[in-house]
């Protein structure tokens, strides 16, 4: 059993943005990063399909810069065995289906039993890279996955999606797929001291893609603030507790609900 | 022509589409295109003839026995016949959880990717630029897109108004379409333990975030609730912690509500969380954070520490009702 997850360093969930120089991006020298979320229980359903299995191997893939190597190395402190860091400078630069492309190739030759990703990004949002990626590699995919039945994993393997306003569904796939994993799954595993020390020896494994250009790679003219679609009433003036007065006010007058 | 996905359940639609079909209107106003609707089916869809009663060119039954039920490799199929069949400027659809498995793919597949959960769009010189939101919802970016038609859009739930898609009469077409080997086997969809709380009901609700930090703190949240009359909700994070059951949880994933006032403590406002709640009468936000996404949407806000600002309005809202 070889999985495949793949795995993107994104800014920081309660990191403050700046919008960069020329609009198109956040200036992202100063910011916070981690893993992207989902992705990081996409790799934790990894490690456990491969320890119900008895055996097998985690292979963790990122594509960005030389700082997702702290990406990488939590992942393989975590227990995946080892990596291939697919390394672009300026990931912002290449678009979902370019990123896909470069990923595809950079995994085709590993031919994987399963590929596990997030099920989008916090930065970007495409939420399409795993599709993509299923489609260039020629295998099937599910997205929004909220359990991995594990005990059936065998040629096939059976996965419950989420549908929409509560609602879900059981599939089960022929294998090699590939999945994207909603956050939540279940709890993600700290690192233990021991797989600190012994992923200071696992490989990573560097690739440097050819990336073609795209003529249909959606670009980002401006990024801005969002405008603003309602007037708010700030209170009491960044302090919480007048701001409590305030508002309770408010409640009792313009919204009339005590 | 602009294609315009309707996404069904045994012939029951998803409202859903109602709004991507205003969508297409609208565009088709901007760009002077055609409209066809397409529904993929395993029948002549009982569902076309409602559809057929928008104002748009015609409705396209996409028709496979291989349709009736959902699969991403059936409807890939199914989309690229009809788009090689059509020859479309643009795909339109809204942005469910159905639409985010399929369309990448068929898009890839012709070359293309999609521009998805957008929020709204202007027409330039006979072209599109879409707005959607990135970074959890903390800045907007407006994109546009390159290369020959077509062009896959995809918007985001309440972008555009379901019921002011315009009335008209269309003609129904049903079009045959091959269908490849399905590599996944679905079975019946279902609802997890029926929701116990009923959140769409509510009239005033207090909803807590990651900014409550621990579960003993719910306990504060709870007891705001309990002066006002309301019921506690949560973001994902929350019912993802298990902090609160999943029945309690607001957003794309969980219950969408609209009561009279929704008051969010710690909430940043991911869109997932604010599709679900956007609606509500008045909304007030509790965040230390100025910045969050949560803040565009709020009537009243209060740019501090929930720790301090909920016991203040619990004893000022004990005071208040005497």
């Amino acid at each position: 059993m070889k999985i495949i997850v793949l795995m993107k360093q994104v800014a920081n969930k309660d990191a403050v943005l700046r919008i960069a120089g020329d609009e198109k991006w956040i200036n992202e020298t100063d910011v916070a990063q981690q893993t992207n979320e989902s992705d990081g229980y996409a790799l934790e359903e990894a490690l456990r399909t491969v320890e119900a299995k008895g055996g097998g191997e985690v292979i963790v893939c990122s594509l960005g810069p030389q700082s997702a190597k702290t990406v990488i190395k939590d992942a393989l402190a975590r227990g995946a065995n080892r990596a291939i860091h697919v390394v672009v400078d300026d990931v912002r630069s290449l678009s979902a289906y370019q990123i896909a492309k470069a990923l595809a190739d950079a995994i085709r030759d590993e031919n994987p039993d399963l590929v596990f990703t997030g099920l989008q990004s916090d930065d970007a949002s495409y939420g399409q890279t795993g599709v993509i990626l299923a489609e260039l590699l020629g295998i099937p995919h599910a997205t929004i996955v909220i359990e991995v039945d594990r005990g059936s994993l065998g040629d096939t393997l059976r996965v419950k999606r989420e549908l929409e306003s509560g609602w879900y569904q059981w599939f089960t796939y022929q294998l090699p797929a590939l999945l994207t994993i909603q956050s939540g799954i279940s709890q993600i595993r700290y690192a233990s001291l021991k797989g600190i020390m012994s992923a200071k020896s696992k490989e990573i494994r560097e690739v440097t893609p050819s990336v073609d250009a795209f003529a249909s790679a959606a670009q980002i003219e401006k990024v801005y603030m969002p405008l603003k679609t309602k007037q708010t009433q700030i209170l009491g003036g960044g302090d919480a507790k007048a701001g409590a007065v305030e508002l309770v006010e408010k409640l009792r007058t313009e919204v009339r609900v005590l | 022509m602009i294609l315009v996905f309707i996404e069904h359940k045994d012939c029951v639609l998803n409202k859903t589409s109602l709004e991507a079909i205003t969508a297409a209107q609208s565009i088709r106003k901007d760009l002077g295109l055609q409209i066809a609707a397409v529904l993929p089916c395993d029948k002549d869809c009982a569902l076309a003839h409602e559809i057929a009663g928008y104002d748009i060119a015609k409705v396209i039954v996409a028709k496979n026995e291989k349709l009736g039920t959902y699969t991403p490799d059936a409807y890939a199929d199914a989309w690229e016949r009809v788009i090689k069949a059509t020859n479309p400027q643009y795909v339109v659809m809204s942005h469910t959880y159905q639409v985010r498995d399929f369309a990448p793919k068929v898009a890839a597949r012709l070359g293309r990717e999609v521009v998805g959960d957008c929020i709204r769009y202007k027409a330039e010189g006979g072209k599109l630029t879409l707005t959607r939101r990135i970074f959890l919802g903390k800045l907007d970016a407006d994109v546009t897109i390159g290369g020959e038609a077509p062009y896959f859009i995809t918007f985001q739930s309440g972008a555009f108004r379901g019921d002011a898609a315009e009335k008209g009469s269309a003609a129904v077409e049903v079009m045959d379409v091959t269908v490849g080997d399905i590599r996944m086997t679905p079975e019946a969809p279902f609802q997890e333990a029926k929701a116990s709380v009923d959140l769409t009901k509510s009239e005033i609700i207090v909803a807590v975030g990651r900014g409550i930090k621990s579960q003993e703190n719910i306990a504060i949240a709870q007891q705001l609730a309990d002066v006002l009359g309301a019921d506690l909700a949560a973001s994902r994070p929350i019912c993802d912690s298990e902090w609160l059951p999943i029945d309690r949880q607001i957003g794309s994933s969980g219950q969408t509500v609209a009561p009279k006032v929704y008051i969010a403590l710690g909430i940043s406002g991911a869109i997932q969380h604010i599709v679900g709640m956007k609606n509500a009468g008045t909304i007030v936000a509790v965040n230390k954070d100025a910045e969050a996404p949560i803040f565009d949407i709020a009537d009243y806000g209060i740019v501090g520490d929930l720790f301090e600002a909920v016991p203040v309005m619990i004893e000022e809202i004990k005071k208040a009702k005497g």
